[in-house]
């Protein structure tokens, strides 16, 4: 059905989609940033390869392993930085991505260093990454929608409030935060089956910024948002494959513009909603049977 | 004991280095309370721009470094006037300024990739022989020049903060920007010049930086250490900015010198997160009065 090749934009652009809504439902919906789920991302690729390599774990299981162990790390992490202020949050997160890209460098024996980690089985394939993400979605979504998400709504437009309210602030911000991290897990796990080598430089702070940079770019409060994010990212530059130097280039812009000009991005908090479209097409055809019925 | 003295001057050396940066980091955080992440790929592009002049044969080294230190603060400037300003007066949140000083980040990292490729550049030695020799104490030239460039910079930035009629808008902007508005501080224009200022220094820090190793597009993330430096020091204070930024040029060079190279980076992250958990003021403690 696809080319190799346009399977391996689709499995790109799966494994970056689950990874943003991760991030979506962290920053967008409690106004938390990371500079360190690429850090996250890797944990979960290392993890999981190791299972499948060295303890010869079938795939499903080896990715979930890597996503738990993503999330336990950003459990104990979170504990720690979750009561810092915003910005230092998020320096704190930014030092963590770090400390684990050079951490993987430095430990040789385990994660193969700067050489990178090899002969991971191919299992990632076209299918296994849309069954992944819709999974993902589907996830996210009862997640935004269930009493929890709320909660997290609530904190982000006022945390004060929501404290007064009765909701427990601290626990919910490390529930959005371990939610993203064991997202970022899940798709680093899928990413180290596509690509059969992972190195530590994979997950370089650039990474971080990218996923923060379609989250903003797609809409913060807007899970529909984060995916035509991540498709416009991960899609245009492979439609203008001859421009692809100036592709991080153009985001840099698009995050300046979209911020100058339509701080909410491109979704804002608009969800795109089949029902809803549906109804309007029905009233259509009702306004014009009306019409009809008057003439 | 000659090699530890040896790494102390080079640690002083490169501190000296992140201390410009971080200087500016500082300035910005205390007047308009954000990180300016742009900041570090101000300081690339300032080598870049000092580089070009060295190109031309009319021009004279010293006058190349000015115009670099010129393009650099007027950069810092546009990207007040351009973004930065208008965020503010959107009344959006705190948070927004911040991303788009990542996108300018982003935007002008990638920019120095298309425009000047990823080669390194060199600017031109100045000294035939890279070294003194003091008793046996090998101490390179460079470093030297870096060492008084940056201090005689730091000491006329202090002087300007804290002796100058433009030094007290500064600390009232700091204190609280909206009283100072209140008593006929000109708000933009003390921000802008600040922005201007900072810029300058982040330029000068980019040629010795330069000067001492290579240009490259991705050297704006010896940024990253100068704000690591930053918070060291507690964020928001210039003082603070200057003996973190000295600290942790001494711990990197004796932790590259003794334990192992491939650590310095980690040491330094870790430095940094223990900070903001045991002490998120940093180690000076600022308040709220002492901000600037």
């Amino acid at each position: 059905m696809l080319n190799s090749f346009q399977e391996g934009v689709l499995v790109i652009c799966c494994v970056n989609m689950i990874a943003v809504l991760g991030m979506s439902v962290l920053t967008g919906f409690t106004r938390l940033f990371s500079f360190g789920n690429a850090g996250f991302m890797s944990i979960g690729a290392y993890a999981a390869a190791i299972c499948s390599v060295q303890f010869k774990l079938p795939f499903v299981l080896s990715v979930l392993i890597g996503a738990a162990i993503a999330g336990i790390v950003s459990y104990i992490l979170g504990s720690l930085t979750i009561r810092l202020r915003g910005d230092y949050f998020l320096i704190s997160c930014l030092g963590f991505g770090e400390c684990v890209r050079v951490l993987f460098n430095y430990t040789k024996d385990i994660t193969g260093g700067a050489n990178g980690y090899s002969n991971i089985p191919y299992k990632t394939t076209g299918v296994v990454a849309v069954i992944s993400t819709v999974l993902a979605f589907v996830i996210a979504w009862n997640f935004i929608h269930s009493r929890y998400g709320q909660a997290l709504t609530a904190i982000r437009e006022n945390e004060m409030a929501a404290a007064a309210n009765g909701i427990n602030v601290v626990r919910y911000k490390k529930m959005s935060f371990v939610f993203s991290a064991i997202y970022a897990g899940w798709a680093g796990g899928l990413y180290a089956h596509y690509l059969r080598f992972i190195t530590p430089t994979l997950f370089n702070l650039g990474k971080s910024s990218e996923l923060v940079i379609t989250t903003v770019l797609g809409g913060l409060g807007s899970l529909t948002g984060s995916v035509l994010g991540t498709l416009i990212v991960q899609i245009l530059p492979e439609i203008f494959r001859s421009m692809s130097e100036y592709r991080m280039l153009f985001y840099g812009i698009a995050v300046v513009l979209v911020i100058l000009l339509r701080p909410n991005g491109l979704c804002g908090y608009w969800e795109f909603s089949l029902t809803r479209l549906v109804q309007k097409i029905r009233n259509i055809g009702k306004k014009t049977a009306k019409e009809n019925s008057h003439e | 004991m000659k090699i530890l003295l040896q790494q102390i001057i080079t640690g002083i050396s490169i501190g000296s280095i992140y201390a410009l940066i971080a200087s500016g980091y500082a300035l910005v955080y205390s007047l308009l309370d954000f990180s300016n992440w742009a900041h570090g790929e101000v300081c690339m592009l300032g080598a870049y721009v000092c580089f070009m002049a060295t190109q031309v044969d009319a021009i004279p080294f010293w006058l190349a470094c000015v115009i670099g230190i010129g393009g650099a603060a007027v950069i810092s400037f546009l990207n007040e006037r351009v973004a930065y300003r208008r965020i503010r007066n959107n009344g959006s949140p705190n948070m927004f300024l911040m991303i788009a000083a990542m996108g300018l980040s982003t935007t002008y990292q990638n920019l120095a990739n298309v425009i000047w490729k990823s080669k390194f550049k060199q600017l031109p030695k100045l000294f035939k022989v890279g070294t003194i020799n003091i008793n046996g104490i090998f101490i390179g030239k460079t470093d030297l020049l870096c060492l008084v460039l940056s201090a005689i910079a730091l000491v006329i930035l202090l002087l300007l903060i804290n002796k100058t009629k433009f030094g007290l808008h500064v600390r009232a902007v700091a204190c609280s920007s909206r009283t100072a508005g209140l008593l006929g501080i000109k708000i933009d224009r003390v921000i802008a010049m600040v922005f201007l200022l900072a810029g300058a220094l982040a330029g000068l820090a980019g040629i010795t930086y330069g000067m001492k190793y290579n240009i490259y597009p991705t050297m704006g993330n010896v940024g990253l250490k100068a704000f690591i430096a930053s918070v060291i020091g507690g964020l928001g204070s210039v003082p603070g900015a200057i003996a973190g930024a000295v600290l942790l040029g001494l711990i990197e060079t004796v932790v590259s010198g003794y334990i192992s190279s491939g650590l310095r980076d980690l040491i330094s992250f870790c430095l940094l997160i223990v900070i903001l958990l045991v002490r998120p003021s940093g180690l000076f403690g600022v308040d709220v009065q002492e901000k600037a």
